[in-house]
């Protein structure tokens, strides 16, 4: 108990005390997940309404793809861009392994899946008629578009919410194509394996609390957007 | 084509999960008037309607308006045209205002503009007090209404209506019916609605068409659908419950003398002598009388029979006689029961002979 005490309390002086290390490893978690989701979102959301909504034949196979590739663990996903970003991989000559573009490339891989599927099963959780009495009113394909994401608004939050929270928890992929470098590539996840490892467990406590905060912060944000008039 | 032809539809063709659904020859839907085309559940209306709204292509055929081909122009330009109202009203989650204007702002058309548009036909339809209340709080009625506001206040060319009415219950349906009936004929919008209901029929179409297995079958006034079907099949459905098979034995000043069974029977119609014809009653045209209360001096179309079955419909009973044939009369419950009719009572039926309307008996169907 004394441990967890010890960790609560260190938390708070770090936090309150602005340590620098602390605030870079935040912000770089808050930077590197953030951005990562974003790209989801702009890969996810045309490409979950497509799968929604569009008629063409491996439009099925396709959805079932994204489906298993919610559920795709980090530590393939860090293993495969690794090897893609290997000095010796295809995509070495870019020099990206090891720098924090390499977690949001592995991270939106992480994210992306998740936001497409949560985003196709909200626009597909619709009256199929809306679609066509949007169209019998004169909306435009886009117009169409825009009025579902609207009426699907809440599942929709919901999926950038779980695309957010698939992301700023991983440690796998971050660790196997950041390297936990010091002042370069260590997020809050691996920072708390590290100082878990080394037995610094109120350090450890510390960052995990501001990991819990963070998490807490970014949902509690999207979830006031989400429940707005409701 | 009819010159008087806002929508032209012809040799259309419509094929849904591999199925043709809807073969239809011509159809016109006149400038000004309310069309409603009746026919059973799985008839092909819904198909109708949205080959019509523009939203369905057909496999074959061409759609007309105004001598131009629909499905080969723009057809967003054409459903800009159009007002749809499907038969659950698919409000989005806003209020009722916004739900209202979002066909207007679709079009681009300027707030300004929209304000008092929007205000009126909420006024019209009597929702204005729920200008502000959100979609997803309406009754069910209150929720219709702000459908058919939200594709009235477009202004079409073409109001398209898919059972509008169907999901309400009957008190609400009657005063909705009633207050839609009055603004349609205030407004003079180009109507085509699609309905299983025939009061819905009755009370708002110019002209009725009936639809079954994806064929039109008649087109007419409802006064000539009702009354003289065209064949068995739109007669089954438009309520004409009871049709005897009889032969022709002469005509005079275009009546009839038909004998069908042991009975001479009389009824407007033209055919030659000794053709084969079957002759339509309508329930409610037809008297019943217990046993020898009937007047002598009353209608020369008099049969005797047996009760077989009544069964109490609300304030009407639909009662079955056989008079050597099965006829159906539609009596209220309280002549019923002054009259005393039970299973097994020998009654006279009687029925005026214009109430009949006769048909070649190769219209069966």
């Amino acid at each position: 108990m004394e441990v967890i005490w010890k960790g609560i309390l260190q938390a708070l002086e770090l936090l309150f005390s602005f340590d620098t290390e602390v605030l870079k490893v935040t912000l770089l978690s808050l930077q590197v997940s953030g951005l990562a989701t974003a790209i989801s979102l702009l890969i996810g959301l045309p490409l979950g309404t497509l799968l929604a909504l569009g008629k063409f034949p491996s439009r099925k196979f396709i959805l079932s793809l994204i489906n298993t590739g919610m559920a795709l663990p980090p530590v393939v996903v860090g293993l495969a861009v690794s090897i893609f970003l290997w000095r010796s991989g295809p995509l070495g000559s870019l020099r990206l392994i090891y720098t924090p573009i390499a977690i949001v490339i592995a991270q939106t891989i992480i994210a992306a899946p998740v936001v497409t599927g949560l985003t196709a099963s909200a626009l597909q959780s619709l009256d199929p008629r809306l679609k066509l009495q949007l169209q019998g009113l004169g909306a435009s394909q886009a117009q169409v578009t825009w009025s579902l994401w609207k009426e699907a608004r809440l599942p929709l939050l919901a999926a950038i919410m779980a695309g957010f929270g698939s992301v700023i928890s991983e440690v796998g992929a971050s660790m196997m194509v950041g390297g936990n470098i010091r002042n370069q590539t260590r997020v809050l996840t691996t920072a708390i394996v590290l100082e878990t490892s080394k037995g610094e467990f109120a350090l450890a406590i510390a960052l995990s609390a501001i990991l819990l905060l963070l998490a807490y912060l970014v949902n509690l944000f999207l979830t006031s957007v989400q429940q707005r008039r409701h | 084509m009819n010159p008087d032809a806002l929508l032209s539809l012809k040799d259309i063709s419509v094929v849904r999960g591999g199925q043709r659904v809807l073969e239809l020859d011509d159809l016109d839907i006149l400038r000004g008037e309310c069309l409603v085309v009746i026919g059973p559940n799985g008839a092909g209306k819904s198909t109708l309607l949205l080959t019509a709204a523009g939203l369905l292509q057909p496999a074959s055929g061409s759609m007309l308006k105004g001598g131009k081909e629909v499905y080969s122009g723009s057809l967003l330009e054409y459903r800009r045209k159009t007002g749809l109202v499907l038969q659950d009203p698919l409000l989005m989650d806003m209020s009722v205002y916004d739900n209202v204007a979002s066909g207007l702002r679709f079009r681009g058309v300027g707030s300004k503009e929209i304000a008092p548009r929007v205000n009126t036909w909420l006024e019209k339809f009597g929702i204005a007090r729920l200008a502000k209340r959100r979609a997803r709080s309406l009754s069910g009625g209150e929720a219709q209404r702000t459908s058919l506001a939200r594709a009235l206040v477009l202004d079409p060319d073409l109001l398209l209506l898919d059972e509008p009415f169907s999901a309400l219950d009957a008190p609400t349906r009657a005063r909705l019916l009633e207050d839609f009936h009055n603004l349609l004929q205030q407004s003079h919008v180009t109507t085509l609605m699609v309905t299983h209901d025939l009061n819905e029929a009755l009370q708002l179409g110019d002209r009725v068409a009936v639809l079954l297995d994806g064929k039109l079958r008649q087109a007419g006034t409802p006064q000539e659908v009702f009354n003289s079907p065209v064949d068995t099949g739109v007669a089954a459905f438009v309520g004409v419950d009871t049709v005897i098979p009889a032969e022709v034995t002469g005509s005079q000043e275009g009546m009839l003398q038909l004998k069908a069974g042991s009975y001479t029977l009389e009824c407007p119609g033209t055919a030659n002598t000794g053709q084969q014809v079957l002759l339509c009653l309508r329930p409610e045209d037809i008297t019943l009388w217990m046993d020898g209360a009937a007047p002598q001096s009353s209608a020369r179309n008099r049969m005797q029979g047996v009760v077989q079955r009544c069964s109490v419909q609300g304030a009407l009973v639909r009662i079955q006689v056989d008079c050597g044939f099965p006829v159906v009369a539609l009596i209220t419950r309280s002549s019923w029961m002054e009259m005393g009719i039970r299973d097994g009572a020998r009654v006279t039926v009687t029925f005026k002979a214009t109430a009949g309307h006769v048909l070649p008996r190769a219209a069966s169907k």
